[in-house]
């Protein structure tokens, strides 16, 4: 009598896009992060949860070799990506975060025009050969960043010049338009009002189609609405690591247990 | 919470005590803060104060060296005198000297006292000869000024011209009100007999006080003749120094800092430069005078009294304002820029190229401005390289020349006035700080201008 | 789904999830419905293989009822739902916790007509028996469609309706009592028509309790005054000496 919506959750893995084997990160003396052994897979989101300090920013950085700017940071174990290392010697960084793209928690457009915050990583990275490529590139991104509609006619007017939840859409975009594989956000939402997070939110479910998204987020209830594999750090270690629903209704590790009830801190 | 202790003096607020009263405690601490605003307001009126007076000081000692006395006169320019031999070839006419012109001047004088019937002693002065009575009226530089004029355009030779001459400076003293009758007694320059002859002129139109253009765009004169000393060359020899203080300062300053705050590893190395530009910017200025003496005068040998010199010396001065201000401008622009850049993928140099660095423009602009400033009113450093003491007298003859060959700076100008015996140096003094501090005014409103004009917000 | 008309939710599997959980309690009301008719068919058409069909098909009702307890649970950890949101979550829980008490109660009436199909019939009960279980059907799709649209006039409707039900089940009651007195012998056979006449008198207590939680869920409580009842059994005192 009424249809019933295809229940089945995506049980089906897909393929493994960033392998972590035993890595840890060093602040100097101080051991961050410990034994971290995580596989991200490709097309999913990926949440990374857990209290203040525990590794979660860090483990991230990782990922893009961001921590390379800090100069006591230490990195040791395999990070591989599409099964290469991204911490070999012969691995240009530069060249990684073209492939690893990274939203910051503040949004921080650059303080040019909407078009030049969009097509400065393509020229810098050289994809684009005249004008008219890089427009078709700068709409695509705001496309994808579910921002165009909004800034089609105004493209030349500051960045700076949008209400918060645009101006991360517009960060968002910006990532996307170096064509990367992976998207990194590090607390995207965290300085947006409600509907702009939502709105975030959305644009998450639309890209995860495309891109792996690891999100690193303060808020459970964010990593559980938008989530499709949570991973649970606590100082310093990866508790737990399995499918959303089952970590949020059902989880193994009785501490895993205690942070999203809220018994621990 | 609340002191028990302290509940039982008279002061201690009492528990649900009106809000509509005021305890003692309250009515004690306003007090206080109304006495430090006062104090505060008497500060800034001090320094008010002191700043009216170095205005008003400054104004009225040196707007006098803008006007200048002179004679009206129609002199009768006659060809036998300047062109015996009528033949017009600029040669011969070259030939006569200044002495030739001086009778002419005089004659002309001698009309005017004829046409407005003054009757004055002076009438009887001789107009030939080596020297005259009626000399002592003009600038000894006014023969001078005629020779050049008729050299310049020869066909006037024969007519009749309007000009002005330049009084002597006892006459513009006069007029000034620093010259008097008594003053003049001692005075083997001028008599009283004089001054009455000027009184009378001045009632008929015949001298006047005009503004003194030559005065700004003038060259330097001799002890001599105060009334015809400027501040051209001189401000040419600033403005070459500041070319080169620019062009050198800038680019360096900048590189180091952006060196120093985004790729220098940090080791005790970097340390020690770092405190070492910190204690260059207090290091006394004369002492880069003496260096720039020993290494660009004696090791490299570049010319004395050069712009180019003084302007490297000023260079060395500037350099650790430059690269502080700049350094903290690049450390105003917000990390999260730089993270941005780099999660886009670019490298670190592209990061600081293209996103820091016009960040931090409007505070870089503004240092370099305030530096260039404060070198443009330096004098200590030129004294030892030859700059101060330096009559400026002679326009350099294009640009090489402006660059290399000796001249005088602003400041270094106003001191050698200042030193001059005659007190119409000591008013041209008092001008030349006025056209300083225009000069120091402009800058800082061009500062202001392109710090607003760059402002971006992020 | 009526709740399409108010703004959809900015993030779409949102809606999604909320669509989801509610289609599956339609489903189960379309089985529940049809496994109330056919029993009572079964029983006045004398179908064994009906009344078989009828026991089997409760698996599938108490399987669709763990599914959506599942998937309550998993949204309300998932999406922390609020006001409406919230009152569709729970008021779904609870629905379908009444829609397996009625497919129980139908399988029992299935399992009660295997034994009556085994002796001899008495006349006029099954009629009876099926009209009853016909006005139970119609009140719990009648509840159903009040969910959908969210009617709550229709939804009290079903609630008054439970009297002419239990007024069903008063004049079965007596009958059935009469039969007994009559002749002995037809006292097996009445018992299991009288419980079968009891489990769908309490089928009608449960599609009100429905249609309870869909006055809930459009106004955010539950009605306020005393559910009509109109079974006067518990005081009969008529024939028992």
């Amino acid at each position: 009598m009424y249809d019933t919506p295809d229940l089945e959750r995506t049980t089906v893995t897909q393929e493994v896009k960033i392998s972590a084997r035993n890595c840890q990160v060093f602040y100097g003396e101080t051991h961050a992060i410990k034994d971290v052994d995580v596989d991200i897979e490709d097309k999913t989101v990926t949440a990374f949860i857990g209290p203040s300090g525990c590794g979660k920013s860090t483990f991230l950085r990782c990922l893009n070799r961001m921590n390379d700017t800090i100069d006591i940071c230490r990195v040791e174990g395999t990070i591989l990506l599409d099964k290469e290392d991204i911490y070999d010697p012969k691995v240009d960084p530069v060249q990684l975060r073209a492939k690893v793209g990274m939203v910051f928690q503040k949004p921080n457009p650059f303080p040019k025009s909407i078009y030049d915050n969009i097509a400065y990583g393509p020229k810098i990275h050289g994809m684009a050969r005249s004008r008219a490529d890089l427009d078709e590139i700068v709409e695509k991104s705001l496309r994808r960043g579910a921002l165009w509609d909004e800034v089609k006619d105004r493209l030349k007017e500051p960045g700076t010049g949008l209400s918060g939840g645009q101006q991360q859409r517009l960060c968002i975009a910006r990532a996307v338009a170096t064509e990367p594989e992976v998207l990194l956000m590090d607390e995207p939402c965290s300085a947006l009002d409600p509907i702009a997070t939502a709105q975030v939110e959305e644009l998450i479910d639309e890209l995860r189609e495309q891109y792996s998204v690891v999100i690193v987020t303060h808020s459970m209830q964010q990593a559980a609405r938008v989530s499709q594999k949570t991973a649970f750090f606590h100082l310093g270690n990866l508790v737990e690591y399995g499918e959303t629903g089952q970590i949020f209704t059902n989880p193994k590790d009785k501490r895993t247990e205690s942070y999203i009830t809220g018994r621990i801190g | 919470m609340t002191d028990t202790a302290l509940s039982s003096a008279p002061s201690a607020p009492r528990k649900g005590g009106s809000l509509l009263e005021l305890d003692a405690r309250t009515k004690r601490r306003n007090a206080a803060e109304a006495r430090f605003r006062i104090y505060g307001l008497a500060a800034i009126g001090v320094g008010l104060f002191f700043l009216v007076a170095l205005l008003y000081a400054i104004v009225t000692n040196g707007v006098g060296a803008f006007q200048q006395t002179s004679f009206e006169l129609r002199i009768d320019l006659r060809q036998e005198v300047l062109d015996p031999e009528g033949n017009g070839k600029i040669e011969d006419i070259q030939q006569v000297k200044t002495f030739a012109y001086a009778p002419l001047i005089r004659q002309a004088l001698l009309d005017e006292i004829a046409k407005h019937d003054i009757d004055t002693p002076l009438s009887e002065a001789k107009v030939t000869g080596f020297s005259s009575p009626l000399d002592k009226l003009f600038s000894s530089g006014a023969v001078g000024n005629l020779r050049d004029r008729v050299l310049a355009d020869p066909s006037l030779i024969g007519q009749t011209i309007d000009m002005r001459v330049l009084a002597s400076s006892r006459v513009d003293g006069y007029m000034k009100g620093r010259v008097s009758r008594e003053s003049i007694a001692r005075d083997k320059n001028l008599d009283a007999v004089h001054l009455d002859l000027v009184d009378a002129l001045i009632a008929d139109g015949v001298v006047t006080k005009s503004f003194n253009l030559a005065f700004i765009t003038g060259p330097d004169a001799s002890d001599a003749r105060p009334e015809q000393a400027g501040m051209g060359v001189s401000m040419l020899g600033s403005f070459f120094m500041m070319l080169v203080v620019l062009f050198l300062s800038l680019p360096i300053g900048v590189a180091a800092s952006i060196y120093l705050e985004e790729f220098a590893p940090q080791n005790r190395f970097t340390d020690l430069i770092e405190v070492n530009i910190s204690n260059l910017a207090a290091v006394p200025s004369i002492v880069f005078g003496i260096l720039g003496l020993a290494v660009f005068i004696q090791f490299v040998h570049l010319p004395q009294s050069a712009p180019l010199v003084g302007g490297l010396v000023l260079t060395l001065m500037t350099l650790p304002t430059i690269i502080i201000s700049t350094r903290a401008s690049l450390k105003s622009v917000p990390p999260s820029i730089r993270d941005a850049a780099l999660g886009v993928g670019a490298s670190k140099m592209q990061a600081v190229f293209h996103h820091v660095l016009p960040l931090a423009m409007p505070g870089i602009l503004t240092g370099t401005i305030i530096g260039l400033a404060q070198a443009l009113g330096e004098t200590a450093p030129l004294l030892l390289i030859g700059m101060v003491g330096y009559i400026a007298s002679n326009y350099p003859d294009g640009i090489a020349a402006g660059f290399l060959a000796p001249n005088s700076a602003m400041p270094a100008q106003i001191y050698e006035w200042a030193k001059r015996a005659d007190p119409a140096f000591y008013e041209r003094a008092w001008g030349g700080i006025i056209i300083l501090l225009v000069f120091l005014m402009t800058m800082n409103i061009i500062a202001i201008l392109l710090r607003r004009r760059f402002e971006r917000r992020w | 789904m009526s709740d399409s008309m108010k703004d959809p939710h900015i993030v779409r599997s949102y809606d999604r999830d909320l669509e989801t959980i509610q289609a599956l309690i339609m489903k189960m009301g379309g089985l529940v419905e049809a496994a109330i008719l056919e029993a009572a068919q079964s029983l006045e058409t004398r179908d064994e293989e009906l009344a078989e069909s009828v026991r089997n098909g409760d698996r599938a009702i108490d399987e669709l009822e763990e599914k959506i307890n599942e998937e309550a649970a998993r949204l309300l950890a998932l999406r922390q739902p609020s006001a409406g949101d919230l009152r569709t979550v729970l008021s779904v829980m609870k629905i379908s916790a009444n829609l397996e008490r009625i497919g129980d109660y139908a399988k029992n009436m299935a399992k009660r007509t295997g034994v009556l199909l085994q002796m001899t019939p008495i006349d006029g009960s099954a009629g009876a028996t099926r009209r009853m279980a016909k006005a139970v059907e119609m009140m719990l799709k009648d509840a159903l469609d009040a969910y959908i649209q969210r009617d709550t006039e229709l939804a009290q409707d079903v609630r008054l309706r439970d009297q002419e039900v239990d007024q069903m089940y008063n004049a079965l009651f007596r009958e059935f009592l009469t039969f007994m007195m009559e002749d002995p012998r037809n006292i097996t056979a009445c018992m299991h028509l009288h419980f079968i006449a009891k489990n769908i008198e309490r089928m009608g207590d449960h599609v009100t309790s429905i249609a309870e939680q869909v006055i809930y869920l459009v106004s955010g409580r539950l009605p306020e005054d005393d559910r009509p009842k109109a079974d006067r059994t518990a005081f009969e005192t008529s024939g028992a000496k």
